[in-house]
């Protein structure tokens, strides 16, 4: 047992520590929530230089080679940098999917520019009145029609689909959930997109399919069996956003802990008090909770191990912590926290939005108690 | 990182897991909650002893094994979820003997080291006292020198397995001049020393979980001073971060948690989303605990002495065993209240017992309060108040 970095994970950290805090000040954040596209394309372009969307891809597509747990680190600075990019949906969403059970071909299509930052994939899963993170959830259907299947329905919370150049759309092509995923040209003009305006200011889309046709070349994996992959796909995304969370909560321990050491009432510091003392405690200890609970599912990930019970206490746990976070980081920020001038709200925003993607709090306690034989 | 263990460590997790369930099949004795602090069983701790599994990280030439402080966290955690009875060697295992490893003279390494490693000295604990419970240093139990002896007056309190203890690790004045904090030292005193008594209290479960210990004219020889005279503050705070380090503060009313699991399942009440998300709940709270006390044994590993780490898993875990002890109450409804006597009684009135047990639990090794100053403060660097 070992809960320290690497040499090379260290390394990683703080060069994209240093490069976030250069690049991606709040500054930044604004112009991007307020932006069509939600992201800068040359910031894209850096990073992609920098190595970090092919990091986690073989050498052979021209990728870094490295591990889960290393992107685990990426992701972690990511969410400390509240970082507004297509690069969750591009890699965790579409690319690694795709180098799961993509044939040779679509990596061969695919991999090589997603990683050189030319291309953008996302996930269009969840669809209005999905909750539940299964396959009888799916209704939008894709049906045979001589060599083509033809996509109908709406997509909902698709992040990043209105700039993406491909989707992977998870689709019904058989009664009793059979789910296959499709990877289809998101520049198709029967898919038309609504960006929807959320808390974090990210650009979730409604996606709608209206009668698409697409040739049987384009399914990704076994047609019918995709659920197996999609399951992978939110279970990785769970976790990533666990990274992500994690990042961002340690920031705001270090923001509101700097804050209790500055600011002054009574002639004193405000964490020269005991109830400011104890609500940093909590929080915390909160923050360790998710870390070591985050890591211990994205190690297990990346060994190969079955975690679903370790991915759902992870995702479970960070949903409830991060809000204990959040709301303690304001009520000892005081005022000036709840301010649109302040930084405080980039995180909290953010930090809801993560709790909700990829299955809340409550949905997990429910995979934990299935883990448990309840 | 590395979430996993060595084939070693399994192995010894399974060995531990063997021996435990011969003990209970040959019924030895039954899984308890807070045996590791009220199951006095003399001859388990011979056997424990026998397997060397008593100063397991301690150096060899005391009778150790130099394992590591994993290998002691899966032991104790193992010994935990049976509800094994080890609490005539735990806390010299645990506190004791490593505070003599750390601090005592050669002398008293020899003495009393390879007698705990053989499960044959059980140590009590004398630092709370009537006026001193969280402002530890304002403690008033003098020693006065006189020749080659110390003379000890006064009166310690809650002092946990001191009925059968044959010795205590107490804490006095030696310099009622100086500063409170750099006046105090620790001694290791003979249980059967004359002018020592010992008073039960019965706790609110109806068990004598503590003792008043009186000290009147108490005579200890130097030689059992532990370190430097007047060093006693900065010693026991360094023994409390390893008071604090353990699963016993997670796990002290483990066989509960299984019970109860299981009680739902029998009676099909897991399927009732209000108990399955309660169980399910605790079960992340769990697992999480878990973690944060590895993490004190890596830090333990690593030669440090866990300091904050150890206040927050203890100040967090023992939040567990009281939400873990409420959620067993509301489970069992009515039947909850049924004493372990009762006709009726669910679960060996496990769940009675750790309700009204947990009260104590973020109080002993220090409050929860006292713990989230020291992580504020230790921790995070916040100004002290």
């Amino acid at each position: 047992m070992k809960l320290t970095l690497t040499e090379e994970q260290e390394m990683l950290k703080k060069t994209a520590r240093d490069f976030l805090a250069d690049k991606c000040s709040k500054e930044f954040i604004k112009q991007m929530e307020e932006s069509e596209t939600g992201y800068s394309g040359e910031l894209w372009h850096e990073m992609a230089e920098l190595g970090w969307i092919g990091l986690a891809f073989p050498g052979k597509y021209g990728g870094g080679d490295m591990s889960f747990l290393d992107l685990a680190v990426l992701l972690e600075e990511m969410g400390r940098a509240c970082l507004p990019s297509p690069f969750f949906s591009t890699v965790v969403l579409g690319g690694l999917p795709v180098l799961d059970v993509g044939s040779n071909e679509q990596k061969q299509e695919h991999l090589p520019e997603i990683i050189r930052g030319e291309k953008i994939l996302t996930l269009a899963l969840t669809e209005p009145g999905y909750r539940n993170y299964d396959a009888s959830s799916v209704k939008v259907a894709a049906n045979r029609n001589n060599d083509n299947y033809i996509i109908s329905g709406t997509k909902l919370f698709v992040p990043d689909a209105h700039i993406a150049d491909n989707l992977l759309c998870v689709a019904k092509t058989k009664p009793e959930n059979g789910i296959t995923i499709f990877l289809v040209d998101a520049k198709d003009p029967k898919i038309e997109y609504t960006v929807l305006e959320t808390i974090a200011g990210d650009k979730l889309c409604e996606v709608v399919f209206d009668q698409m046709p697409v040739p049987e070349a384009s399914i990704l994996g076994q047609l019918h069996r995709g659920w197996s992959t999609v399951q992978k796909t939110i279970e990785r995304a769970a976790v990533g956003k666990c990274c992500e969370t994690v990042g961002n909560i340690q920031r705001v321990l270090e923001m509101t802990v700097d804050y209790a050491k500055e600011r002054k009432q009574f002639d004193r510091p405000i964490g020269s008090f005991q109830a400011i003392q104890h609500y940093c405690a909590d929080m915390a200890t909160d923050v360790d909770g998710a870390r070591f609970s985050t890591y211990q599912a994205a190690w297990m990930l990346s060994e190969g191990l079955p975690c679903t019970k370790e991915i759902a206490i992870a995702k479970a746990w960070i949903g409830k912590a991060s809000q204990r976070v959040f709301a303690l980081a304001h009520q000892i920020h005081g005022a000036i926290g709840a301010t649109i001038e302040h930084d405080l709200h980039y995180y909290t925003r953010r930090g809801k939005a993560a709790e909700l993607a990829f299955g809340d709090a409550d949905f997990y306690q429910d995979v934990v108690a299935k883990e448990m034989g309840l | 990182m590395d979430f996993g263990f060595t084939e070693e460590q399994n192995k010894f997790r399974l060995e531990v897991r063997n021996f435990l369930e011969e003990e209970i099949e040959k019924g030895y004795w039954k899984p308890t909650c807070d045996a590791w602090i009220q199951g006095f069983d003399p001859e388990f701790t011979k056997r424990v002893a026998h397997k060397g599994w008593i100063g397991l990280t301690w150096p060899k030439e005391y009778g150790g094994h130099e394992g590591s402080h994993i290998d002691r966290l899966i032991l104790t955690e193992e010994m935990l979820r049976y509800g094994a009875p080890a609490a005539c060697h735990w806390f010299g295992d645990r506190q004791v003997g490593g505070a003599i490893l750390s601090f005592g003279s050669e002398d008293l390494k020899k003495e009393f080291l390879p007698r705990i490693v053989k499960g044959e000295a059980y140590f009590g604990l004398g630092m709370s006292e009537p006026g001193a419970g969280s402002d530890l240093a304002s403690l008033q139990t003098r020693a006065v020198e006189d020749g080659d002896y110390y003379v000890i007056n006064g009166q310690k309190t809650w002092a946990s397995c001191a009925s059968f203890a044959q010795y205590f690790d107490v804490y006095v004045r030696t310099d009622s001049e100086a500063p409170r904090h750099r006046g105090i030292s620790e001694f290791i005193v003979d249980a059967q020393s004359p002018g020592l008594s010992r008073i039960p209290m019965i706790d609110i479960t109806g068990t004598e979980a503590w003792n008043d210990v009186f000290f009147d004219n108490v005579r200890v020889h130097k030689r059992y001073l532990v370190g430097e005279k007047n060093r006693g503050f900065h010693q026991v705070l360094h023994q409390l971060d390893y008071e604090r380090s353990g699963m016993e503060r997670l796990m002290g009313n483990y066989p509960l948690f299984d019970s109860i699991i299981q009680f739902a399942k029998d009676n099909k009440l897991s399927q009732e989303p209000v108990i399955r998300n309660k169980l399910a709940q605790l079960q992340i709270e769990f697992e999480v605990g878990r973690l944060l006390i590895y993490r004190v044994a890596l830090v333990m590993e690593e030669g440090r002495a866990p300091n904050w780490e150890s206040a927050m898993s203890k100040a967090y875990s023992t939040e567990f065993e009281k939400h873990l002890a409420s959620v067993a109450m509301e489970i069992l409804g009515p039947y909850g209240q049924l004493t372990s006597s009762s006709k009726l009684v669910p679960l060996r009135g496990m769940a009675l017992h750790s309700y009204l047990a947990s009260k104590g639990y973020s109080l002993q090794a220090g409050t929860t309060e006292i713990l989230k100053n020291i992580l504020a403060v230790r921790g995070l660097g916040l100004p002290g108040s």
